[in-house]
């Protein structure tokens, strides 16, 4: 690697990525206005929901056999593939826009949906796994109250529900700041990205193996597939049905890792940290959008 | 000018837990501390840096607190049992202050 100087400043890293919290969250909002709630919408949060409580359990078996990760890192890890990565998300929309794509507005709100329940099956996994010795005081009520009132969660839904307010007007109010823009910052926080995952793996190289990589290369996968399940059943748009696999298979790397320094110190933040921006994240822009696209398609039609 | 002796402590501490740390200290009376940016350092888990980072879990923060020497025990024992599973530094070492009633 070039071990480049070039870094980007924590403070614009952060501003950045509210920019596009806000904005993507804001033309979702519009566009569910502009066509209307329907009972899809509440079927596909509920799906996210089991979804995104359900994942980690698959991860977690998947690691047991892949890895000789201990329990506690086993469950952090299977806590972030549960959860969602809201770039990856951007990202999938963005090449399904340049595509002339469309699907549900409302997928933003699926998204924030997702981000937390993964991590209540995380600590319910690491608890059940020590059952006593550090468990117990995993879930108090302060830390679900942190997860659930996450800052990004707090921005999505809340610049969703501003769009969904005030509609078509509001997102021409502000159009020249949320959308012409869009597509440059998205690329800059891309370049901020790489360059923090780069220097995570020149860092973590002792703690990754072989066993770990083939994980972050086939839990996208598994997830990609139930997302897919879940959107026929949902009867999801050919685009709606790609967005809810890349929710699946695209794992956190900025709610969860807090919520499990928080709550699961014992587990190495090298391993989860480095298996989500590292490896999936890269896995899903380059491979994993487009083949969930194409398979979404190939199954849906359009 | 005259000097008192006076204890501080310094915890280098994960960013995310830099709330419940005001908290544990302002309930155990501690009222006068500071908090500071960490740029970046290397230890037991790994090198790592606030560059670039979008999520609070890559960093940490340092906590200094200026105490006198008999409240020294009590601030310890309410710390360490929040941050003993934590990574992290807890020192403690002997300094002076100019205006001993402010501490």
């Amino acid at each position: 690697m070039a071990r480049s100087d070039l870094t980007i400043p924590e403070a614009v890293a952060k501003g950045m990525s509210i920019y596009l919290l806000l904005a993507i969250g804001f033309k979702g909002g519009a566009a569910v206005s502009a066509h209307g709630a329907s009972t899809t919408l509440v079927l596909t949060l509920i799906a996210g929901i089991i979804l995104s409580f359900l994942l980690p359990f698959i991860a977690f078996g998947l690691l047991k056999t892949l890895t000789r990760l201990s329990t506690i890192d086993a469950a952090a890890v299977a806590g972030h593939y549960g959860s969602i990565s809201i770039v990856t998300f951007v990202a999938a929309t963005s090449v399904q826009a340049d595509r002339g794509i469309s699907s549900e507005g409302y997928m933003v709100a699926v998204a924030a949906a997702m981000e937390a329940p993964a991590i209540l099956s995380a600590l319910w996994l690491a608890t059940r796994a020590t059952s006593g010795t550090t468990g117990g005081s995993l879930m108090s009520p302060e830390l679900i109250r942190e997860i659930m009132l996450n800052g990004s969660i707090v921005l999505l839904i809340g610049a969703f529900v501003i769009g969904a307010v005030t509609g078509k007007e509001g997102l021409a109010q502000i159009d020249s700041f949320i959308v012409a823009p869009f597509t440059g910052v998205l690329c800059l926080f891309l370049l901020d990205m790489g360059l923090v995952a780069g220097r995570g793996l020149q860092n973590a190289r002792g703690a990754i193996n072989r066993g770990v990589v083939a994980f972050g290369l086939i839990m996208p996968l598994c997830g990609a597939v139930l997302g897919l399940g879940a959107a026929l059943l949902l009867g999801l748009s050919t685009g709606g049905a790609a967005l809810l696999m890349t929710l699946s298979a695209s794992a956190s790397y900025i709610a969860v890792p807090a919520a499990m320094r928080v709550a699961l110190p014992e587990a190495n933040p090298s391993i989860y940290l480095t298996l989500s921006l590292g490896i999936t994240f890269p896995f899903n822009l380059v491979i994993g959008i487009p083949l969930y696209l194409e398979l979404a398609a190939h199954v849906i039609g359009g | 000018m005259e000097k008192h002796d006076a204890k501080r402590v310094e915890i280098i501490i994960e960013a995310p837990l830099e709330r419940r740390l005001r908290e544990t200290l302002t309930d155990a009376d501690v009222t006068g501390f500071t908090v500071l940016p960490v740029l970046g350092g290397s230890g037991r888990s790994g090198v790592w840096s606030r560059e670039g980072q979008i999520s609070s879990a890559g960093g940490m923060v340092a906590f200094v607190c200026i105490i006198r020497e008999e409240r020294l025990d009590d601030l310890l024992d309410s710390v360490f049992k929040m941050v003993e599973r934590h990574i992290g530094v807890v020192t403690i070492t002997d300094c002076q202050v100019l205006r001993a009633e402010r501490f």
